[in-house]
């Protein structure tokens, strides 16, 4: 449970941070006499879907941090094999960094009022992101392929539902960009899609980083890690 | 199921989605919450989850038989009831509960954020907002971990993974299930568990100071405070899950840091308590229903806080653990001590809801069968507890440690449950009576500071404040301010030319 701690530590401490900026020398119960002194609302100075993608993506974090954490401590166990990473992966990785760019570049089109590459750009994005996650199914048929099932191994379990999780994020972003990208097409208005392609930036990185941690992760598990038998899971568990 | 629908189905539900829905926008000065789209989505898909759990009642096997913490094997494993449709159901649920309240939590955090009307600085939201903010902020960081192990679960049982099954010999024979580990699903779960009692009791105890300053006429004490001892718990409520599994076999140590944690909790709460009941000295007491239930809360929560001391610390947590003794505590402290709350915030904002206030001798009966009647249910099970009378069970017999008069009492507490559940039914008599024949409530029955009374209509309107959203030139506590002649002074209303204030610093 290291790693959701740790997240999540810094998760509380970000929020805690913004707290007590605004709560520490205010004292309420002091009445501000002319109007002019009262103040706004503090508000923070960006559109609330914008606040509303970073509460989101907060809440996507812990998700993704306890599956992490739930991977590391599940790898203890005496029965972990861990599976060959299809060589297929290194393509979608390279599939979705493209989609990453492309929404990237899209966004700096919209900025700009560029209609065209904003057109352009989307169409890309939105390709590149739908070829990851064909690779990622190709590459669970490989894994089924040659024997990898789900359930004949925690770490083949793992690796689904890491992947899958991941998989159904995008999905969510993909029904965002299929919105805008309808948009842009019935109308010429390049200030009804700025905003959700600003949003889309945003979630992308972000996947890709989720991504880059996640397959990172699963490259990196060593072939065989046991230093506790699953009889001792209850004490050692917790330390990873 | 019952823990399952009354923590996460009810009083997550009714405090955040409930109250969080309705207060959030009247009380921060907002015509609506930021996506109402998002929140209508929010509710049907919550609906869709209980409808999911309800007829869970009707599949073969009946509902899950495994008690609220779920836990595997024993959850997924055959001999207990509902151990294949019921489970899988409750799991299902679960994850669309969470789905559902994720975007609802989007919503009331964007809102506290993003809406709040012109002069509501943060330092001025009523304590109410504060602890569903803060509950929000816990619950959108917590329910993920429930999430994951209810995905894992539903995995395991249906698909036959070994995430939380370790190997099995069930009827002399070797399960599919090898390795996994029912000790990950416990830190999981607790991991979404703990938070989740305050993600409960903050709603419920920024509810109780609003309702003790406004029937005590007073400002409430340390008002800043009770934010900061909000934040604290909120913080803190995340490093504490594992006190719930000393008896798991853990590192002793990690129960030595986990006591540790559980007793610092403590100290902010304990803090509370001590401004709530300085917010009661010397204030001009009003004995309405919603104060005499607020009263209530505060004794409940101290007994129920109490007796966490003693199970916050391992060595006294070991014999007690799965008695009595632990139903006694929780019940307390977060099914009762809740309760009363919401009650108490049902007496009070019912006037606001309807236009019409609720019968007052009818909620004094309420309260004090309701009150003392969950002292004579719960005080006894500790004494049971004591004697290890052990939880879980519907009959205890043949023990030599359990004497006649434990069987006795047992049968008092059934008596008593009975009359307080029956009471019940005069509550929601006088509910729907009061919707049709109560006395009218008038804008601002309580004479209350803050802004859901202030609005144009009672019941508020679409938009909730007329033609133009209110401004805000004080905090929500100025009762009996010294040189004013009303005792009460709203939110939104002006300051004078000569403002009274003795306080106040040149600058």
């Amino acid at each position: 449970m290291t790693t959701v701690l740790l997240v999540l530590v810094a998760i509380m401490a970000t929020v805690v941070w913004w707290l007590v900026r605004q709560t520490i020398n205010v004292s309420p119960w002091i009445e501000r006499r002319p109007i002019e002194d009262v103040p706004g609302d503090g508000a923070l100075p960006l559109p609330p879907v914008k606040v509303g993608l970073g509460v989101f993506l907060a809440v996507a974090t812990s998700l993704f941090a306890l599956l992490i954490s739930a991977y590391f401590m599940r790898m203890a166990g005496a029965d972990w094999t861990t599976l060959a990473v299809p060589k297929g992966l290194w393509l979608n990785t390279g599939a979705l960094v493209l989609s990453s760019v492309a929404m990237q570049w899209t966004r700096n089109a919209a900025k700009r009022g560029v209609i065209d590459r904003v057109r352009i750009g989307l169409i890309a994005a939105g390709v590149f992101a739908f070829c990851f996650l064909a690779g990622q199914l190709w590459g669970w048929q490989q894994l089924r392929a040659s024997g990898y099932f789900l359930s004949a191994n925690p770490a083949n379990a793992f690796f689904y539902l890491l992947t899958a999780m991941h998989g159904v994020h995008l999905l969510g972003g993909l029904w965002v960009w299929a919105k805008a990208t309808a948009k842009m097409w019935r109308s010429m208005e390049i200030g009804a899609v700025r905003l959700s392609v600003e949003l889309c930036t945003v979630y992308w990185h972000y996947l890709l980083l989720v991504w880059l941690a996640l397959f990172a992760l699963l490259l990196s598990t060593p072939p065989r890690q046991n230093s506790c038998s699953p009889d001792t899971i209850a004490i050692c568990g917790p330390t990873r | 199921m019952h823990g399952m629908i009354m923590v996460v189905y009810l009083l997550t539900a009714l405090f955040l989605g409930g109250f969080g829905n309705y207060l959030i926008p009247l009380m921060i000065g907002a015509r609506d919450m930021v996506f109402p789209y998002v929140n209508m989505i929010s509710y049907w898909v919550y609906l869709f989850a209980v409808l999911l759990l309800m007829a869970s009642f009707f599949v073969p096997g009946g509902s899950t038989g495994a008690g609220w913490t779920l836990y595997p094997p024993q959850a997924i494993l055959d001999g207990t009831p509902g151990a294949h449709w019921g489970i899988i159901l409750m799991l299902v649920s679960l994850a669309f509960f969470i789905i559902g309240f994720t975007m609802g939590g989007l919503n009331y955090v964007v809102t506290v954020l993003q809406a709040r009307t012109r002069g509501m600085t943060m330092m001025r939201l009523p304590l109410t907002i504060w602890g569903i903010f803060m509950a929000t902020i816990l619950a959108l960081l917590a329910f993920p971990a429930l999430f994951v192990s209810a995905i894992m679960m539903t995995l395991d049982q249906a698909l036959g993974t070994s995430f939380f099954m370790p190997a099995l010999v069930a009827k002399g024979q070797h399960l599919d299930y090898n390795g996994g580990s029912p000790v990950l699903f416990q830190h999981l779960f607790w991991f979404f568990g703990h938070p989740e009692v305050y993600i409960v009791a903050l709603p419920a105890f920024g509810i109780v100071s609003d309702l003790i300053a406004v029937h005590a006429r007073k400002n409430i004490f340390g008002y800043r405070m009770m934010v900061w001892a909000i934040v604290a718990i909120g913080g803190l409520s995340f490093i504490v899950w594992a006190h719930h599994m000393y008896v798991s076999g853990m590192n002793p140590y990690f129960g030595f840091f986990f006591a540790t944690t559980t007793l610092i909790i403590a100290v902010p709460t304990a803090l509370k308590v001590y401004n709530w009941v300085l917010t009661l000295w010397r204030g001009n007491i009003h004995l309405t229903v919603p104060m005499l239930f607020a009263i209530g809360f505060i004794f409940t929560f101290v007994n129920g806080g109490l007796t966490g001391l003693f199970l916050g610390n391992v060595t006294v947590d070991l014999p007690l653990s799965d008695t009595m003794f632990v139903v006694a505590h929780f019940h307390m402290v977060m099914a009762v001590s809740p309760i009363l709350v919401v009650f108490g915030a049902i007496y009070h904002w019912y006037p606001k809801v309807t236009g019409r206030m609720l019968n007052d001798t009818l909620g004094k009966f309420h309260f004090w069968v309701t009150f003392l009647g969950t002292y004579a249910i719960y005080y006894p099970m500790h004494y049971l507890g004591f004697l290890g009378v052990p939880r879980r069970y519907y009959a205890v017999t043949g023990t030599d440690f359990i004497p006649q008069s434990a069987h006795s009492l047992n049968a008092a507490i059934t008596i008593a449950t009975l009359i307080v559940g029956s009471v019940q039914l005069v509550f929601i008599y006088n509910l729907i009576r009061s919707y049709f024949k109560g006395k009218p409530a008038g804008d601002n029955p309580w004479q209350a500071t803050t802004l859901e009374w202030q609005t144009a209509h009672t019941p508020p309107t679409h938009g909730n404040f007329g033609p133009t959203l209110p401004a805000v030139y004080r905090w929500a506590y100025d009762y009996s301010v010294p040189g004013v002649e009303a005792d009460f002074i709203p939110q939104n209303q002006p300051p004078a030319q000569k403002a009274p204030s003795t306080e106040e610093k040149p600058s």
